[in-house]
């Protein structure tokens, strides 16, 4: 009795707790681990563990051939398979100054953008899920199915594609992808609407994401935050308008950009990229060029020495490709610039202060993949 | 000797008198004491494994799913199958928990629930016990079960737990507020505070119709501020699954587990009850006042029915809401109490007694 | 401003940073000492103005280890790649640039990690990705793990 009649006064109202959100937490979305730092609700700090799930891709790479490479980046953001690819790809063409065929860019632009729609559908359900409403989840990924299943038709697998290969595409697409495609769009643009009545319009949701986990601007530059999330901010930071590959130079579309840069805004940059997807398609899908699937590439493909940086844009945000050769048939130092990696980085900064269950919709909005944060 | 399914009285009074004559006095109660406790507990199973399977039929239908559909017919025994599975369950000890409080805690939440349900007029002469302030005692035993669950959280030793149980305890001291006010509108218009007087009093009319606005107003706040009681989406802070896994019932496994469940769903059946029983006439059935030929008809259907038919359409308000709506944030739950739908509650109660004042209800 | 005037500018602002061929970037090799006050001035001085740090990684290149910077002004959209070179493999040599693009905090605890770069003056230079017994860094050429890594 007489330690706890000892015990020093601590003055309650400011002390912090700590709290594991992770490595099993349902918000986090993967094995992601963050020491929060509590004082009753309310956040007052928090630290990131990464690494759960470090395969160790980089070193992979250091032994694997480029078409092997192809395959360790769908693994990443798999979510964003396609984009990954595409920046390989890119890569290695550009460095070998090959020609790919008019016909492999049209479909590489297509499926990119259907791969993006895909991967912000998916997002959509998880944040909805975040939020406490259930029913978004089951919404987003009946209509992901519809993704999941052209994808399918044409090169027969659903997540990790690795469809593109250095030169062009594994395959044709199926005879009946153009039709497939726009069915699809006709379809999810009556559909996007039941999103806005389950969640956007919903007041609930409205009062607990405005003015929510605000990211200035030059915050937003600062601590590297792209994509979406990035352009909530007003940062603009898509790769497809100013560095332009694929057809995008040749396609309208808007890069939209937000003011407010809070956690409504992010939600609703995804809901407009959406649109601005489907219209890419729609622009591109009657006009894909016959001609081959494939340029001529040689057996064994060798970067001659040198450095390469190829920049795409990915569904969550910058995906760059930093790749050191030495001349041999695998890279001297490959490197990934994780755009999930950099969202994460800048979580501490704009979740000081607010409760967990802001913490928990500002994680949401983000949209990490934890595979791409580890690589 | 005539027994009907419009009115149980004389049953119970034949049971009554069939025990006292053939027993002596303190035995025939023990015996009546023991039929109605597994009668009631009886019920209690069903209507909670009936609303677990509702609930899972119902948010599919939400959700553009099947829902169970695999053991027996429309996968009615799913949770039978799943209650059996709970049984067999390990019960996973708590390192450093509070063993005591930690084993108490879902006998506590369950019993609240329990007691309640004792009180509640499901027809004419069926019900345990009829007490002259029968919503006072409703309202006093069913929020006993924030005391199981702050128990749980504070003994599972785990910081989850524990910050669903102190927002747990926070939300329902609020909303016991706005349930107790938005009852006592009708207590002023019905003048009892005994279950079976207010449905006698609803024979020509509803209270939701006899009271209109007020009543109307009242019954919304009831709705609102019993869904956040029962700690049901979106007021679900308590559990809140993406923010803090499970909350107050992270640690609980087994069969523990499945009481903060059962309860879960009894809860809503009890405040479904009385929203049924004080707004919509209870088992009474829909009466306009004068036109006898049409009272006549809905007198043949059977109270019963049309209690749990009202009970149900109440639940599946509340299970629509649930599957719709985001969850909220503690300050915002708070703030709709306390800044909302308290001082409307208070308006409400004086137009209400204004009205009665001056007779201008139905 | 073009890359030739970029290229005037930064060698007016080092000296001795050494221009490298390359296809795709302006590449400079700036002294480890130089790096920081460099740094600054291409994030402040409104000509340059980079102000975001796209890519930070480390090489090694057996002979010295290297840190490379990717820069991009949003503003002048203009690109450059600094390296940074330390044959010391064990102690800081290169300074932090955290302070000035914050995301580097997070990229220099990750070179730390798989390659041994030790920034000097960062506020929290952990392991990112590997847990804090592991022994030595794997992406360095150096690095032998046989239980691992199967050589075929």
């Amino acid at each position: 009795m007489k330690e706890i009649i000892n015990l020093p006064v601590k003055n309650v109202e400011e002390e912090e707790y700590h709290i594991n959100m992770g490595p099993q937490h349902p918000s986090t979305h993967g094995v992601l681990r963050l020491v929060v730092s509590l004082q009753g609700e309310i956040v007052k700090s928090l630290k990131p563990h990464c690494g759960y799930i470090h395969r160790g891709i980089e070193k992979m790479c250091e032994k694997d051939t480029y078409p092997q490479i192809i395959h360790l980046t769908d693994r990443m953001d798999y979510l964003s398979a396609h984009i990954n690819n595409h920046a390989v790809c890119m890569l290695v063409e550009k460095a070998l100054e090959v020609e790919v065929p008019e016909r492999v860019t049209y479909i590489r632009t297509i499926i990119d953008e259907l791969n993006r729609i895909a991967s912000h559908q998916l997002w959509w359900c998880s944040f909805g899920m975040d939020m406490g409403g259930l029913t978004c989840f089951f919404y987003g990924l009946r209509d992901r199915e519809k993704i999941l299943d052209i994808f399918e038709e044409s090169f027969g697998s659903r997540l990790l594609h690795s469809y593109y290969t250095p030169g062009g595409l594994m395959m044709d697409i199926h005879p009946d992808f153009q039709k497939n495609v726009k069915a699809f769009i006709k379809y999810f643009r009556k559909k996007i609407k039941d999103y806005d009545d389950l969640l956007t319009g919903n007041i609930i949701m409205q009062l607990r994401t405005k003015g929510v986990g605000i990211l200035t601007k030059e915050d937003a530059i600062s601590y590297g935050v792209t994509g979406p999330s990035g352009r909530a901010s007003g940062f603009a930071c898509d790769v497809r308008k100013h560095h332009p590959y694929g057809v995008y130079d040749k396609t309208e579309f808007k890069e939209i950009l937000g003011t407010k840069g809070d956690t409504f805004e992010r939600y609703m940059m995804r809901m407009h990229e959406m649109l601005e997807s489907m219209k890419i398609i729609e622009q591109l899908i009657d006009n894909i060029p016959a001609g081959d699937y494939k340029a001529k590439m040689k057996a064994v493909i060798k970067l001659p020495a040198g450095e390469y940086f190829q920049r795409v844009e990915a569904a969550r945000g910058e995906l760059g490709v930093y790749v050191v050769s030495d001349g041999n048939k695998s890279p001297y130092r490959m490197k990934f610039r994780s755009p999930n990696f950099s969202n994460l980085s800048v979580l501490d900064h704009i979740s000081r202060g607010c409760k967990i269950a802001d913490l928990v919709a500002i994680g949401g909005s983000l949209d990490y993949v934890i595979p791409d944060i580890d690589r | 000797m005539n027994f009907s399914i419009y009115d149980f009285t004389s049953f119970n009074q034949w049971i009554d008198k069939f025990l006292f004559d053939n027993l002596p006095a303190f035995w025939a109660i023990v015996v009546e004491m023991t039929i109605i406790g597994l009668v009631v507990l009886l019920f209690y199973a069903l209507v909670g494994l009936f609303l677990v399977y509702a609930e899972r039929k119902v948010c599919a239908f939400m959700q553009n799913r099947v829902g169970p559909n695999r053991v027996g017919p429309y996968g009615f025994f799913q949770t039978i199958a799943d209650l059996f599975k709970l049984l067999m369950k390990e019960l996973v000890y708590i390192k450093n928990a509070d063993r005591l409080l930690f084993n108490i805690a879902p006998f506590i939440v369950i019993i609240a629930s329990f007691m309640a349900i004792a009180a509640i007029p499901f027809a004419k002469g069926l019900h345990a016990i009829d007490f002259d302030i029968g919503i006072l005692y409703v309202i006093a035993v069913s929020s006993l079960g924030v005391v199981g669950i702050l128990l749980a959280g504070w003994s599972s030793n785990n910081k989850y737990s524990l910050i669903g149980a102190m927002r747990s305890g926070a939300q329902i001291v609020s909303y016991e507020l706005s349930v107790g006010l938005s009852l006592i509108t009708i207590i002023i218009l019905a003048g009892t505070m005994q279950f079976s007087a207010i449905v006698e009093g609803q024979a020509n009319g509803w209270f939701i119709f006899k009271g209109h606005i007020p009543a109307f107003i009242a019954f919304i706040v009831f709705l609102i501020s019993s869904t956040a009681e029962t700690n049901r989406g979106p007021f679900d802070l308590a559990e809140a699954e993406s923010e803090l896994t499970a909350g107050f019932h992270t640690e609980y496994s087994g069969i523990k587990f499945a009481f903060f469940f059962l309860a879960e769903y009894m809860n809503m059946f009890i405040v479904a009850s009385i929203a049924a029983t004080v707004f919509w006439g209870g088992w009474m059935p829909f009466h306009v006042g004068g036109w006898a030929g049409f009272n006549h008809i809905m007198d043949f259907i059977p109270p019963l029915v049309w209690y749990f038919g009202k009970t149900f359409f109440i639940i599946w308000i509340m299970m629509w809401i649930k599957w719709t709506f985001p969850r909220l944030r503690i300050d915002q739950l708070l703030t709709l109490e306390w800044k909302y739908l308290l001082p409307i509650n208070l308006v409400n109660i004086l137009i209400m007694a204004f009205i009665v004042l001056m007779g201008w209800h139905f | 401003m073009d890359n030739a005037a970029l290229k005037e500018r930064i060698l007016g602002l080092v000296p001795d940073a050494e221009y490298q061929e390359n296809k795709q970037f302006l590449t400079f090799i700036i002294p480890p000492a130089k790096m920081y006050d460099l740094a600054v001035k291409l994030k402040n001085e409104a000509d340059l103005a980079f102000d975001f740090l796209f890519c930070l990684t480390g090489v090694d290149m057996v002979k010295f280890l290297e840190v490379v910077y990717h820069l991009e002004s949003t503003t002048h959209h203009h690109q450059i790649e600094l390296k940074v070179r330390t044959e010391d493999r064990e102690n800081g040599a290169v300074d932090t640039v955290c302070d000035i693009w914050r995301t580097a905090e997070f990229l220099e605890r990750e070179v730390f990690d798989l390659l041994g770069i030790r920034f000097s003056n960062h506020p929290d230079l952990r392991r990112i990705f590997l847990e804090d017994g592991w022994v030595g860094h794997p992406l360095r050429k150096d690095y032998v793990d046989e239980v691992n890594i199967v050589e075929f």
